[in-house]
C-alpha cells in the first residue's frame, strides 16, 4: 500500500536519548509519556498510511498546554489511518549534546526521529518561534529549504494564527495552513494517503500541487513574488494554473461537533497552564483594531451549554486537574455565560474542582459571574485589559472601556473581598501621544483609592503590564507604522515616574513592562516579506534560538542580519516595521484570504485615525466586514436551546474500607 | 494568586481519619522525573481517582500527602514512600489499585497500609541502591569499590542550592557488593528492535549499595564520585541508579520493610 520509502519500522531514539539526558536541565521535558499521552506500537507505525509529528516549536513547558496540539493530536489519532506524536523544541544544552552524539530530532512519545514521519506540522502562536522551526529542521536532517527535499523527507506544514503571513518562513515549509485546523489536516491526510498509495505518483511536486488545490492550504513555492523598483512587491502570482490566485481560510462552523480536546495531556512537568481548558466558543467582533487573533477568527461561533458541560466533565475526570478555564478570545461575552458559570458552580460545590475565565472584558463582566467562578474558596485576581491609557487612545483601538466602568467594577470587587486587580495596557499603538500612555498612571491610582475606599484596607494591589503594540496583517492596523523601541522605553519611563510621582497611592502599583526591541522583530516577522526569510537563517546560524525568551533574545543579532541581507536589496529592519503602508502597496499577504474585506479594513483604519468606534455585530447589524458572505458562515451564537445536563458527582471513589462504620 | 482571606473560606477542610502508607515505583522513563513532578502526578491522580483525601485547612488548601525522602532525578527506584490523609477510611487494597490505575506508567503503587504505630520517617533509615554501570567490566568496578571500603572516609563535594557541600560517602555505607548480572528487576528491557542492537553493550557491572540516611543523603551519583576519588572510575555511560528498598538497618545490614507484615500488595 505505502511506497518502500518509510514502511521499515522506525527505531526509537530513546536508548541514545537517554544516555544524554542525565546532563541536560529538566529532562522530564523529554521523556513523554504524560496521561493521556497516545504512542503508537510498532504495528500501528507500520500500518498506518500518515504518521503526523506535530511540532510546538516553543519550549515544552509552554508547548504541552497549547489546545491547538491537543486538538488535532486527538483528532488524527482517532483516524485508522493515521497517527500524531508530539515534537516541542529542545533547549540548547541538549541541542549541543545530540549534535554532538548524532541523535536527531524526536518525536516526545514514541522518541522516533522527526524525519521518519510523512508530515510534521509545526503550530505558530507566535512569530518568534521561527528560528526553533529551523533548530528542528535541522536536527531532524530535513533540508533547511523546502526546494532541497524530496520524497524521502517529510512535508513541512505550519499553522497558527502566524500563518496568516508565512512568508518570512516561505522558504522553509512546504505548506501553510490558514484557519481552523480540525477538518483541514483530515483533508491533507486524504491528499498525502492518496499519493502514497498511487506509489507517490508525480514526485513531491505533484503532491505539493494536490495540496495546494486543498481549500485553505497554501504552497508558496507554487506562487512567485515580484518587486518594484520601490522595494515594495510588484505581484504574487501562481506558477501553475492549478493553483488558486488567493487562499481562503477555514472554519470550523459547529463547535459541538469537535468537543475536543476530550482528554487533556496531564504534564508530569510544570508547565504554564496548570488546568484543563474548555473552548466555550471560537472567534470574536468586538473588533478591537489591534487584535489579529479577534480579526482572522471571525465569525462567532459559540459552543452549546450541553456542549460545553459535558466538555468540562469529561476534561476533568479524564485529566484530574483542580481548574477549569473556559476559555475563548473574550469568555464573558458567551451569550449564556450566566448559566455556564452558576451551573458548573452548582456542579462542583464542595469539591476542589475551580473555574476560570481567561480573558475577561470589563464591560461583559459582573460581579455575580465573579462570584459563580470564585465560589470554591478560590479569588485568583482580577484581570482586565484596558489596552489604552487613555479614552481617546480607547477610540482609537475600538476598545470602549470607560475609566468610570473599570472603577465601578474592581471597586465592587474589592468590596467583595478580592484584593488584587491587574490591568494590562499596549504601548505604542497609532497616533499614541506620551500623555495617552502616562494616563496609564492615573488609571491605576484611581484603582487603588477606590480598592482602599471599598475595602477598607490599606493592602489592595493593582498590577499595570505594559507590552509594545505589534500591527499584525489582517487587520485595520495592518498599515500603521511600528513605533521604535526607544520611543516605547522612553514613554514606560515616564509612565513609570508617573506612578511614583504619588508615593502613597503609587507603592501598591506593580509595574511590568516588555522592552521594546523584541517587539521590534515580531513586528518584522509578522509583517514580512519573502526576503525577510534570509534574515531568520542568518540569525539561526549566528546562533538565534528560542527568541521569546529574553535570555536567549539578542537585538543586535537581528538588527545585524537585517542589515546583512536586507540593506543590499533596498529594504530594512525600518522599512519592514516603523514605516506607514499606504493604500495600494501590495502587501505580502493580500493573496492570503481571511475574509475580511480588504476595503473594509482600510475603512476601518481611517475610523481609528478618526477616533471613530465601530459596533459588535453580535448586537448590532452587520457591518459588513466581508468574512459570513465569503466563507459561508454564520455567527453562531446562544441561546442553544440547551442545558448544562445535571451530572452525577464525579465518580465516588474506590470502595470503603470494608470494616468501616460509615461504609 | 491570591485567595480570600481566613473565615471566608467555602469549604472548610474535614479532619483525616485515616492514614495510608503507600509504597510506589518509579521506572522506566519516568526515572528522570524529579520529586517536584512525582508530587504533582501524585496529586493529580489522587484527584483523579476520587480518593478522599484530607487537605489542609486555609485558602491554598492542600492534599495531605506526606513525602519521604525521594529518589533523586533521573534514578528510578522500586521503594519510594508516601502517607496519605483521608477524610473517610478505606480498604488499602482499593486504595492502592485505584491510585495505580489513575497514575502515568511507571508511577506504580506497590504496596499500602493503614499507618500505626511510629511515623514513617522513623521506619526509615537507609538505602539500597542498584547501580549499573554499562560498558564496565565487572572486575573494574570490583576493584574501585574494595578500594572504597578500604578507605576510612571518602568526602565529596556536591553542589546543592545552599551551596557547596562536603559528604563523607564512606562513613554513610553500610554494605556493597558487585555483580555482573545484565537484567535487573527494576529496569524493564527496552522495547521494539532496538534492544536486539544493543547486544554488544552486554558488559556490564552493577554493584549494590546500602547507605545509611545522613543530611546530605547520599545519593548514587555520589557513590560514584567516591569510586572517582579513590579508583580514578569513571563509566564510559552514565550510570542507572535504582534504589531497591528502604527500611531500618537490622544488625547484618539487611532492610526491614517499614511497611511491615500488615502490608497488601498491588498487582501491577
Ligand atoms: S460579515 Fe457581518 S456578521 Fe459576519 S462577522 Fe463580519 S460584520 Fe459580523
Amino acid at each position: 500500500m505505502t511506497g518502500e520509502l518509510s514502511t521499515r519500522t522506525t527505531p526509537s531514539v530513546f536508548p541514545a536519548l537517554e544516555a544524554l539526558l542525565p546532563r541536560v536541565a529538566k529532562p522530564v521535558q523529554y521523556v513523554g509519556g504524560e496521561l493521556n499521552a497516545q504512542r503508537a506500537d510498532d504495528a500501528t507505525w507500520d500500518a498506518v498510511a500518515v504518521r503526523w509529528a506535530l511540532l510546538y516549536p516553543d519550549a515544552y513547558e509552554v508547548g504541552l498546554p497549547n489546545q491547538g496540539v491537543q486538538i488535532l493530536y486527538e483528532v488524527l489519532n482517532e483516524r485508522a489511518d493515521a497517527l500524531a506524536e508530539r515534537a516541542y523544541a529542545v533547549w540548547p544544552d541538549l541541542e549541543a549534546l545530540m549534535r554532538e552524539h548524532a541523535v536527531p530530532a524526536f518525536t516526545v512519545d514514541g522518541h522516533r526521529p522527526l524525519g521518519a514521519f510523512d508530515v510534521v506540522g509545526v503550530s505558530f502562536a507566535t512569530e518568534l518561534g521561527y528560528t526553533n522551526l529551523l533548530t528542528a529542521l535541522d536536527l531532524a536532517g530535513i533540508p533547511l529549504h523546502a526546494v532541497d527535499r524530496d520524497e524521502r523527507h517529510p512535508v513541512v506544514v505550519g499553522g497558527g494564527h502566524a500563518a496568516f503571513n508565512p512568508e518570512p518562513i516561505a522558504d522553509f515549509i512546504d505548506v501553510a495552513v490558514l484557519g481552523d485546523g480540525e477538518e483541514v489536516v483530515g483533508d491533507i491526510t486524504d491528499v498525502v494517503a492518496a499519493w502514497k498509495a498511487e506509489g507517490r505518483s508525480g514526485g513531491r511536486g505533484e503532491l505539493l500541487v494536490r495540496l495546494a488545490a486543498t481549500p485553505g492550504c497554501y504552497v508558496p513555492s507554487l506562487y512567485r513574488v515580484s518587486y518594484g523598483v520601490d522595494g515594495a512587491i510588484a505581484e504574487v502570482a501562481p506558477t501553475t494554473p492549478r493553483v488558486p490566485r488567493t487562499v481562503q481560510k477555514r472554519t470550523t462552523v459547529d463547535l459541538d461537533t469537535w468537543p475536543y480536546p476530550k482528554k487533556p495531556l496531564v504534564p508530569m512537568a510544570e508547565t504554564v497552564h496548570e488546568r484543563a481548558s474548555v473552548e466555550i466558543f471560537r472567534g470574536c467582533t468586538r473588533g478591537c483594531r489591534f487584535c489579529q487573533a479577534g480579526m482572522i477568527t471571525r465569525p462567532v461561533r459559540e459552543r452549546s451549554l450541553q456542549g460545553i458541560g459535558e466538555m468540562v466533565d469529561t476534561a476533568v475526570r479524564a485529566s484530574g486537574f483542580d481548574e477549569v478555564g473556559l476559555l475563548s478570545l473574550s469568555s464573558a461575552d458567551h451569550s449564556e455565560i450566566a448559566q455556564i458559570t452558576k451551573g458548573l458552580a452548582d456542579r462542583y460545590h464542595g469539591t476542589n474542582v475551580a473555574l476560570s475565565l481567561p480573558s475577561t472584558r470589563v464591560d461583559a463582566f459582573n460581579i455575580d459571574l465573579a462570584n459563580e467562578i470564585s465560589r470554591n474558596g478560590r479569588r485568583s485576581g482580577l484581570t482586565f485589559a484596558p489596552e489604552g491609557g487613555s479614552e481617546r487612545i480607547r477610540r482609537v483601538i475600538n476598545k470602549m472601556v470607560s475609566e468610570d466602568d473599570l472603577i465601578r467594577t474592581v471597586s465592587e470587587a474589592f468590596a467583595q473581598g478580592w484584593r488584587q486587580v491587574k490591568l494590562y495596557f499596549m504601548c505604542g499603538l497609532p497616533t499614541e501621544e506620551d500623555d495617552d500612555v502616562v494616563q496609564i498612571a492615573g488609571m491605576a491610582h484611581r484603582v487603588i483609592q477606590a480598592g482602599r475606599a471599598a475595602s477598607g484596607r490599606n493592602d489592595v494591589r493593582c498590577t499595570i503590564s505594559i507590552g509594545g503594540f505589534v500591527p499584525k496583517p489582517h487587520t485595520p492596523f495592518q498599515w500603521a507604522a511600528q513605533a521604535h523601541p526607544d520611543v516605547i522605553d522612553a514613554r514606560l519611563r515616564k509612565l513609570r515616574e508617573a506612578v511614583n510621582a504619588n508615593r502613597k497611592v503609587g507603592r501598591n502599583v506593580g509595574m511590568r513592562y516588555h522592552e521594546g526591541q523584541p517587539s521590534l522583530v515580531e513586528g518584522l516577522l509578522a509583517r514580512g516579506d519573502r526576503r525577510v526569510g534570509a534574515v531568520v537563517e542568518r540569525v539561526w546560524r549566528e546562533g538565534g534560538r528560542f527568541d521569546g525568551w529574553s535570555e536567549h533574545f539578542s537585538y543586535g543579532r537581528w538588527v545585524a542580519a537585517c542589515a546583512a541581507e536586507l540593506e543590499p536589496q533596498g529594504v530594512s529592519l525600518e522599512w519592514f516595521t516603523t514605516r506607514e503602508r499606504g493604500r495600494d502597496e501590495v502587501l505580502p499577504w493580500d493573496h492570503l484570504d481571511s475574509g475580511l474585506e480588504r476595503d473594509w479594513l482600510w475603512d476601518d483604519w481611517q475610523d481609528a485615525l478618526d477616533g471613530r468606534e465601530q459596533d459588535d455585530c453580535r448586537w448590532t447589524p452587520c457591518f459588513d466586514c466581508g468574512v459570513c458572505p465569503s466563507m459561508g458562515t454564520d455567527i453562531e451564537v446562544g441561546p442553544s436551546g440547551t442545558t448544562l445536563l445535571p451530572i452525577t458527582p464525579i465518580n465516588t471513589g474506590p470502595r470503603p474500607h470494608a470494616d468501616a462504620g460509615d461504609g | 494568586m491570591a485567595r480570600v482571606k481566613p473565615g471566608e473560606a467555602a469549604n472548610p477542610a474535614p479532619p483525616t481519619v485515616q492514614r495510608i502508607r503507600v509504597r510506589f515505583a518509579k521506572r522506566g522513563r519516568l526515572r528522570f522525573l524529579s520529586h517536584r513532578d512525582v508530587a504533582r502526578s501524585v496529586e493529580r491522580a489522587v484527584r483523579r481517582a476520587a480518593i478522599p483525601v484530607a487537605h489542609s485547612h486555609g485558602f491554598s488548601p492542600h492534599p495531605r500527602l506526606s513525602w519521604i525522602g525521594a529518589a533523586p532525578t533521573g534514578s528510578a527506584s522500586e521503594a519510594e514512600y508516601l502517607e496519605i490523609g483521608l477524610t473517610r477510611p478505606l480498604d488499602p487494597a482499593a486504595l492502592a489499585s485505584a491510585l495505580d490505575a489513575a497514575l502515568p506508567d511507571g508511577l506504580d503503587v506497590l504496596a499500602a497500609v493503614v499507618a500505626a504505630g511510629p511515623p514513617l520517617a522513623d521506619l526509615i533509615d537507609a538505602s539500597e541502591w542498584r547501580i549499573e554501570l554499562r560498558g564496565l567490566q565487572p572486575g573494574e568496578l570490583r576493584r574501585a569499590v574494595a578500594a572504597l571500603e578500604a578507605a576510612d572516609s571518602v568526602v565529596v563535594e556536591r553542589v546543592t542550592p545552599s551551596g557547596r557541600r562536603q559528604i563523607d560517602v564512606r562513613k554513610a555505607l553500610v554494605r556493597t557488593e558487585v555483580h555482573h548480572r545484565p537484567e535487573g528487576p527494576g529496569e524493564p528491557p527496552p522495547t521494539g528492535p532496538a534492544s536486539s542492537s544493543r547486544v554488544e553493550a552486554t558488559v556490564c557491572a552493577i554493584m549494590t549499595a546500602v547507605v545509611r540516611q545522613t543530611t546530605p543523603a547520599v545519593r548514587p551519583d555520589d557513590v560514584l564520585g567516591a569510586l572517582d576519588v579513590v579508583a580514578g572510575l569513571t563509566p564510559p555511560v552514565p550510570a542507572k541508579a535504582t534504589r531497591m528498598a528502604q527500611g531500618l538497618l537490622d544488625d547484618r545490614g539487611r532492610l526491614a520493610d517499614p511497611l511491615g507484615p500488615g502490608r497488601v500488595t498491588n498487582r501491577v
